[in-house]
């Protein structure tokens, strides 16, 4: 670079030669460029790769599988290979009833599961909203505490008090409640306790930012209007509510429908989760084309949620601005 | 406001809370317990604090933990916070859409999903895997998480302030250091904190792309969790979460201080 380009480019103004400005534009882009380039290789490229595996076949070798999709061979050798793509993997899905099985019931079980956080929720976010403006930054804290400490660790705290000689059941048993221990453990209950549990942070903070944002004074004029508290509560609070309840909803039901710890440390070995399927799939029986495919098929379900999250935090955004 | 905190709303926030702090509590207490049996009382013992400092696979996995963890934050902190401003300063650009999106989709992609495509990656491209996998596979998820915190405190910048600077002479990278940096600078901490614990509690995504001895923390402790519950699992835990508290309640009444010291500052240059 020439002393005049230093000079210019560092007074900033627009009289620098060519090839300061280029350097210029390119410093400017080197915070678009980094971390685009960065999400591409790790983030977006590998699905490609699950998707390219999903179409070989499996082979007894490392990695075990065929190569598919190899482009080094020009067009002819394109065609070639699109010949011999494999869609066994997929017909595999189709032809053993686990596989479906486990999707609907990795569905269900995350459908319910956020129903009952949302339900669980709801007042805790509504109570940090109604809070004293003084005590409401200490809630908040003491909500987001528990999502600092490991998944893992929150999840295993379970076993101890839902096990059929556990705390829950010795508490119980203690004040004469039952005689027989309950049996939770292993079961489709003790995962629903488990997502609720770990997730219930991510539901309360869009509920109770949501919530905070609320003008209180249309509630009194509902009841002034003669609402009484319940119905006002439909029709005002519940309504102004509805961004952090998707918003709340999503963060809870996308991550929980490939869940795995929790339905491998709670949950019963009859319990098919997607997420632990694939799991099993991949390190136990070492079928990687097969995993890949499960992988894609789980993505196209949730593809649909995760594009209503982006559109709802976009637009979010697009508020604040 | 005082009168409308109802009882109602007052009971749901203390049955709330009781539910997220008591199966913690609970760990906490019984890993002092004397018995072997992690749900029977039987008097208060740090034994198995002892004899969880002789257990060398569990120290050798929490220093691989601690590394990666370390390392990971702090370069998933500057491609977040890279990316944050990429979000709020450059509103058009070519795949701004796909860039959003690959910001946000990782937020709520199942953990098997991101452990099996970066796994087929690394596989694909001959890497080994071990430590630096893991590492960049932390990273990947991570920078996300800062992106968000730190996207979410540049909404809130006044941005005149950095026109004033450039207006005043200075130029873009001297304004980005001396004014904007300072003002976010909190939520960039949060996101390192937040990269930091994301990296030291994940299990799945590790599993997936960690190899022969980088085995972490929580791969350790889960592989032991499948053997059963024990007291010793319950004092690796119990100092897991204290460690963790006292970053986050530290981090939070450092934050208040320079809240408060600004505003007093603000009050004292309005004064003058």
């Amino acid at each position: 670079m020439s002393d005049t380009a230093i000079a210019a480019s560092q007074t900033g103004n627009g009289n620098a030669s060519p090839s300061a400005r280029a350097l210029n534009a390119v410093k400017s882009r080197i915070v678009i460029i980094v971390p685009y380039l960065w999400l591409l290789v790790f983030f977006l490229i590998p699905f490609v790769i699950v998707f390219k595996i999903s179409l070989s076949q499996s082979a007894i070798s490392m990695p075990p599988y065929t190569p598919a999709l190899d482009f080094s061979g020009g067009l002819s050798g394109i065609l070639q290979q699109l010949s011999q793509l494999s869609f066994d993997s997929y017909l595999w899905l189709t032809q053993d009833a686990l596989y479906f099985n486990a999707y609907v019931s990795s569905l269900t079980i995350a459908g319910v599961s956020t129903v009952l956080t949302l339900l669980v929720g709801y007042p805790i976010a509504y109570g940090m909203a109604r809070a004293p403006a003084t005590l409401r930054p200490t809630l908040l804290m003491l909500v987001i505490l528990p999502f600092w400490t490991s998944f893992l660790i929150r999840v295993y705290a379970w076993i101890g008090i839902l096990k059929p000689e556990g705390l829950l059941n010795q508490f119980l048993q203690g004040i004469g409640l039952i005689n027989e221990p309950l049996i939770i453990m292993n079961t489709n209950t003790a995962i629903y306790i488990g997502i609720v549990y770990s997730y219930l942070p991510f539901m309360i903070l869009p509920l109770y930012s949501a919530l905070e944002k609320m003008d209180y004074s249309l509630i009194e004029a509902a009841q002034d209007l003669g609402c009484t508290p319940l119905s006002a509560f439909w029709k005002v609070t519940f309504p102004l509510s509805i961004p952090g309840v998707i918003a709340g909803c999503l963060l809870v039901f996308i991550p929980a429908v490939g869940e795995f710890v929790i339905p491998d440390l709670l949950g019963g070995s009859q319990t098919l989760m997607i997420g632990r399927t694939l799991w099993n799939e991949f390190f136990n029986n070492r079928d990687w084309p097969v995993a890949s495919a499960v992988a894609i098929i789980l993505l196209l379900l949730l593809v649909v949620p995760i594009m209503i999250f982006q559109h709802t935090q976009a637009r979010a955004q697009e508020q604040d601005r | 406001m005082n009168s409308t905190w109802s009882r109602f709303n007052i009971t749901s926030i203390v049955l709330g809370f009781a539910f997220l702090y008591l199966p913690i509590v609970l760990l906490v207490i019984f890993s002092f317990n004397e018995s072997k049996l992690v749900t029977v009382w039987a008097g208060f013992s740090t034994k198995w604090y002892v004899s969880l400092f002789s257990n060398r696979g569990l120290i050798d996995a929490a220093w691989v933990t601690i590394r990666v963890g370390l390392i990971s934050a702090t370069v998933a902190t500057v491609l977040g916070t890279f990316a944050a401003l990429t979000l709020t300063r450059y509103t058009r650009f070519r795949g701004r859409v796909l860039f959003s999106g690959m910001v946000f989709a990782p937020l709520v992609m199942p953990e098997v999903i991101t452990g099996l495509s970066l796994l087929l990656l690394f596989v694909a491209v001959g890497l080994d895997r071990g430590f630096v996998t893991v590492t960049l596979a932390h990273i990947t998820f991570s920078m996300c998480f800062v992106a968000v915190v730190v996207q979410s405190r540049l909404l809130t910048f006044d941005r005149s302030l950095e026109e004033a600077a450039m207006d005043l002479g200075a130029p873009p990278v001297k304004t980005f250091f001396q004014i904007t940096l300072p003002v976010i600078l909190p939520a960039i901490i949060s996101g390192w904190m937040l990269a930091f614990t994301l990296s030291l509690d994940d299990l799945v995504i590790a599993s997936f792309t960690s190899g022969p001895g980088a085995t972490t923390l929580p791969m350790k402790i889960y592989s032991q969790v499948r053997l059963g519950v024990t007291p010793e699992i319950n004092a690796a835990c119990t100092i897991l979460i204290g460690i963790v508290a006292v970053g986050v309640i530290a981090a939070s009444v450092v934050n208040k201080r320079r809240e408060v010291q600004r505003l007093r500052d603000e009050q004292a240059a309005l004064r003058n």
